[in-house]
């Protein structure tokens, strides 16, 4: 019997597969399959083996392969079976080589000759069996060598081979589109061929086509509406039926090509309107390819010109599928709606049970569907639900590319969508506790850098509360065992900038915290370099403050161990603490401002406050530096300058480094200065130090006109500063307007939903629905009355709400032209949605960062945030109107080298540096990000520096 | 496009893997390892798609089908349809059905060129290229035919469930 063997397989071959069946372990599997490699490799290479013998050896071979063993050793084997006359033979060698092989493998320069002859052959199983080699193993270099017989055989009379031929032509095309490119006109002539098998393989690759260019193809739309309309009135053969359904394939490819070529045409939309609309009709939706079709139906409606007769029937299939029982067809329900509520909103108020089945479901699959789905219709409204729901489900979830996945997408719908600051901070370190290291760098960035620039509202008791709220719930969290590494480097962060700011926490213990931190996590050194960072801040604000501070015991030994540290940076931030407490409180005041990191910093890279120090050496006989660039010739210049030395210098030899030194810079900006600044409206508590306030250019740059390049995705950001700027009203009113419109529809929305849901639910009487459920889905959707007072005062505790609640009665009339039917009742809750705009229509807030990233790489941005947003400068005219001021933001060198002023305007020494920051944003940014490689916080330049001009 | 089809029992044996982008062995391997890892842990009753970013990079879905002690796995981008994938692994086991008249996982070992041959006709380089069972039959047959005749080997069919079935 097993000497029958199957489709000719010996009994060899069946003791192998009932062996490795039977095997117990894998190691036992290895050896079993290593035993028949072996025999393998000996038989393989006997000389006069029978070509039916030979026929299974190889199939051994892949089967082999199969289970993961090298089979290398006989792929030239199965090389020479494509050379051979047999068919058997040949198919198998092809075969073989085909799932051996790669395009790009050694051997195939021998095949290539061989698929050359096959595709000549008369024999159509040995062309097909050529052509489909070619699919695999051609790659860019070797397809002119088969590309011409391809082309002959679009023409062959077999429809299998034209079918294949174009395929393979379509695959090289998918592998290099210029060697085919001359080819393309072939796939639109084949989409008449006779035979609808060949037509439908043409539409793989004029799907393809349509992709990468939709406008050279809209003159197929005409053909591809009557060969869709063809299909669908059954006039292709019988034999292409699927279930009754005609040639669905064909259907579903078409409807795929016509969602590309009528997305944004309305003329190419108008004329598919009917067969689309034919087809909702028609099809069977109790089959599964029937409930394929009609999904492919929806995917087109929901990208075309929108026909509102073809919404309903696609709301009415949405509905059929959320309700059906099958987990494939709510999968596919859940999807579908997620590309139609983008035309049509208000269909997700009619499901919302539904949805929240499918959140519920066991199934992942479908779960994570529909996370997807809340995810594209969450707004202010139901974010705090949505946003719950979606930590929940990560917290209980261990793959870790989708907890990624979903974490970003939280801090992103909080960053948009969050009703107060203190539910903002909850939920990121909700995020950060419990994806922590598997969220972006950035996004600590980000979260830092919003503690420390406030959220932009005029009150800076807010800001200053966000602050202690978050310190609070840092030292808390810091009690946890095993934080992850970004999240520590967060609270460090904070706690070094804001840990002593409100005097609830004495220095001596934020200290203890932070030493405890380095000390707990001492294998991550960058988690310990911005806590030993974070020491020297609190240090140096006690001792600005005027307040005595011993270094705590643990303190100083954890110094002692990163003095020796091997790691340089930690120890250069462990000297850098040293030196700087040594200092008195009016240096450290200057090295490290309290509160001062959303500010700006520039570094005074010509070092001109070292041009007294040098003139002086100077005079004294020293000889002028030389830059490397102008060293060769350098024997020369020594000859020459020794005749005269002040001769020289003014004899054209120009060193770059000595320029003129531009008009002397302030040491402290007196504040009328600020009058010029006007455009910056910084509350003044929030920089008790007036001598930094001029350098906060990060405000303005969202007021300049470079906001206009922004991507607002028409939602409004809620977090990032506010303009005050008058100058973007006009830029403003597009926003507000949409958002209007945003009113109707949302208005619209609920209105339909209170007469669906009723509907809804009469049509299922007996189905009990929990309270809360219920509750769920108003919160989700902003669902019915009953759940309003919930949404108003469960979910929208904070006080700028609140505010708007009680704004939004005030333009109620021109709320009720927007939407005029709207029963008064709801209008509470929508409104608390529609209020925004009317309150913040002067925020199309902007996120001062994103537009940095557009400019500076990421990495740069990156350390950017380290010291808070810096930023300056976007805005060209800003910067013209900054660079007037004296202060020039070089407020360090300044105040470190008051002398500097009364420096002479020396002769030989220049700035080198073209002082004033320029018009253009790409040069101020660049020199921004040079600074910071230059130092990674504004007050750890190096101290041994100061000390030394300090005395 | 289609990119990777996948027979494998419920231990997590492959019977049967044709990846249409050229992947390592090893490679191959693992994918194998992890697509069964992540099918066994599915109830029944739940959908038959799985989101596959993660084990085979953005941009990829797949759909699976359970068949005794068989699972039918393909593994497709976004320019197919779930549903109909649905039904492309239905064709593919009623033209195996037909075949070997009721199908078991032994005939898909035993049967291991004549399944690729099969799936070659219904699959071509990553492309749906016949979608009728019957369509694919007669090719297969044809073939066979012609193959039987070029090497005068009588063809038996279907001996494997005799085989078993001792």
């Amino acid at each position: 019997m097993g000497s029958q063997g199957g489709f000719y397989q010996s009994k060899e071959f069946l003791d192998l597969v009932k062996s490795i069946g039977e095997a117990r372990s894998k190691a036992e599997e290895d050896r079993i399959v290593l035993n028949e490699i072996e025999t393998l490799k000996r038989r393989i290479s006997e000389p006069d083996i029978p070509k039916r013998k030979m026929k299974e050896y190889i199939i051994r071979l892949v089967y082999v392969e199969m289970l993961g063993h090298d089979a290398s050793f006989g792929y030239i084997h199965a090389v020479k079976m494509t050379h051979d006359d047999s068919l058997l033979v040949k198919r198998t060698g092809y075969l073989a080589v085909t799932l051996f092989l790669n395009e790009d493998h050694d051997l195939i320069i021998l095949i290539v000759n061989t698929i050359q002859k096959d595709l000549k052959s008369d024999n159509f199983l040995v062309v097909c069996a050529a052509l489909n080699a070619v699919s695999k193993l051609i790659n860019e270099e070797t397809i002119p060598a088969v590309l011409p017989q391809v082309v002959e055989l679009l023409a062959h009379p077999k429809e299998a081979v034209r079918k294949k031929a174009i395929m393979a032509l379509h695959r090289f095309y998918q592998k290099s589109p210029s060697s085919v490119s001359h080819l393309v006109s072939n796939f639109r002539k084949r989409l008449c061929d006779n035979d609808p098998g060949v037509m439908g393989a043409t539409l793989c690759p004029l799907f393809d086509l349509i992709t990468r260019d939709v406008n050279s193809y809209k003159d197929l739309v005409i053909s591809f509406v009557s060969i869709l309309k063809q299909v669908v009135e059954r006039r292709v053969p019988k034999a292409y039926d699927y279930h009754q359904m005609p040639a669905p394939f064909i259907q579903i490819k078409l409807l795929k090509i016509l969602a590309l070529l009528g997305s944004g045409d309305k003329q190419s939309s108008a004329k598919m309107y009917t067969v689309v609309g034919d087809i909702f009709r028609k099809c069977d939706s109790s089959s599964n390819i029937g409930n394929a079709i009609l999904y492919e139906c929806i995917c087109c409606v929901s990208s075309i010109y929108p026909n509102p007769k073809l919404l309903e029937s696609a709301a009415d299939v949405i509905s059929r599928f959320l309700k059906s029982d099958s987990h494939n067809l709510k999968y596919m329900g859940v999807d579908a709606l997620g590309r139609l509520i983008k035309i049509s909103p208000e269909i997700a108020e009619q499901h919302q049970l539904a949805v929240i089945d499918c959140l519920e479901d066991p199934d992942d699959t479908l779960k994570r569907k529909t996370f997807e789905l809340l995810y594209k219709m969450t707004k202010s409204t139901n974010v705090e639900v949505i946003v719950d729901r979606m930590i929940d489900y990560m917290i209980s979830i261990n793959d870790n590319h989708y907890k990624t996945e979903i974490a970003s997408r939280c801090v992103e719908l909080a960053e948009q969508f969050a009703p107060s600051n203190r539910w903002f901070i909850q939920t990121m370190n909700k995020v950060f506790e419990h994806a922590g290291d598997l969220v972006n760098i950035k996004v600590a960035h980000n979260l830092m850098r919003l503690i420390a620039e406030g959220f932009g509202e005029d009150d800076d008791t807010a800001d200053s509360q966000l602050r202690s709220s978050a310190v609070e719930s840092y030292l808390c969290i810091l009690g946890e065992p095993k934080l992850p590494s970004v999240f520590l480097q967060v609270i460090c962060w904070v706690l070094g900038e804001y840990g002593t700011t409100d005097g609830k926490f004495s220095a001596s213990y934020i200290i203890g915290k932070l030493c405890d931190v380095a000390e707990a996590y001492s294998n991550d050194e960058t988690v310990k370099a911005y806590a030993v960072t974070a020491l020297m801040k609190i240090h140096t604000f006690e001792i600005a403050a005027g307040r005595k501070v011993d270094m705590l015991p643990e303190c100083q030994s954890l110094m002692e161990e990163l003095l020796a540290s091997h790691s340089t940076d930690l120890q250069q931030r462990a000297y850098e603490l040293q030196a700087v407490i040594g200092l008195d409180a009016h240096a450290v005041a200057c090295i490290m401002p309290s509160d001062a990191s959303c500010e700006d910093i520039e570094v005074d890279k010509g070092l001109s406050f070292l041009n007294g120090y040098i003139q002086e050496s100077i005079e004294k006989g020293a000889q002028p530096y030389i830059p490397e660039s102008e060293r060769s010739g350098m024997l020369n210049i020594s000859n020459f300058r020794s005749q005269d030395h002040h001769e020289a210098s003014s004899h054209g030899l120009r060193f770059e480094a000595y320029e003129l030194p531009k008009p002397i810079v302030q040491s402290k900006i007196p504040p009328a200065s600020l009058a010029s600044t006007e455009l910056v409206p910084v509350p003044e508590k929030m920089y008790p130090r007036e001598s930094y306030q001029t350098t906060v250019p990060s405000v303005s740059s969202d007021a300049g006109p470079s906001e206009l390049k922004l991507r607002l995705d028409g939602v409004q950001m809620k977090w990032g500063r506010p303009t005050f700027s008058p100058a973007t009203s006009t830029s403003n009113s597009t926003i507000s307007q949409k958002t209007v419109n945003g009113i109707t529809q949302v208005d619209g929305a609920s209105t339909a939903n209170s007469r669906t849901r009723e509907t809804y639910d009469s049509r299922k009487p007996q189905v009990e629905i929990s309270p809360e459920k219920k509750k769920l889905a108003a919160s989700l959707f902003g669902g019915s009355s009953k759940t309003e007072k919930r949404a108003a005062t469960g979910h929208k505790i904070s006080k700028s709400s609140s505010h708007m609640v009680e704004k939004s009665h005030v333009p109620k009339s021109s709320m009720e032209v927007a939407s005029e039917k709207t029963p008064p009742v709801q209008q509470p809750l929508d409104l608390l949605d529609l209020g925004e705009p009317t309150v913040t229509s002067t925020v199309p807030s902007v996120d001062p960062f994103k537009q940095l990233e557009g400019l500076v790489d990421t990495t740069q941005v990156a350390s950017a945030v380290n010291h808070g947003l810096t930023a300056a400068a976007k805005s060209p005219d800003i910067m013209a109107l900054y660079s007037e001021t004296p202060a020039d933001g070089d407020l360090l060198s300044g105040v470190l080298n008051p002398s500097m002023t009364n420096m002479p305007g020396g002769t030989t020494t220049r700035q080198s540096m073209p002082r004033s920051k320029g018009p253009n944003p790409k040069d101020s940014l660049e020199k921004d990000a040079l600074v910071r490689q230059m130092g990674v916080t504004p007050a750890s330049q190096n101290p041994n520096l100061f000390k030394d001009l300090l005395g | 496009m289609i990119k990777a089809v996948m027979v494998m029992n419920t231990q997590g044996k492959p019977r049967l893997a044709k990846f249409y982008e050229y992947l390592p062995v090893e490679k191959q391997q693992e994918l194998i390892r992890r697509v069964f890892a992540v099918l066994c842990g599915r109830a029944e009753n739940v959908s038959n798609f799985i989101e596959a970013e993660s084990i085979f990079g953005p941009d990829s879905r797949l759909v699976y089908k359970h068949f005794a002690t068989l699972y039918f796995v393909f593994v497709f981008d976004s320019s197919e349809n779930e549903l109909a994938v649905l039904d492309l692994i239905q064709v593919f086991v009623e033209t195996l059905d037909k075949c070997f008249k009721n199908v078991c996982e032994l005939d898909i070992v035993f049967n291991y060129s004549k399944i690729h041959t099969i799936l070659d006709e219904i699959i071509f380089g990553g492309q749906v290229l016949e979608t009728s069972s019957a369509e694919v039959m007669k090719a297969v047959e044809e073939i066979s035919k012609l193959e039987a005749a070029s090497n005068a080997i009588t063809l038996i069919p279907k001996s494997a469930s005799g085989w078993r079935s001792r």
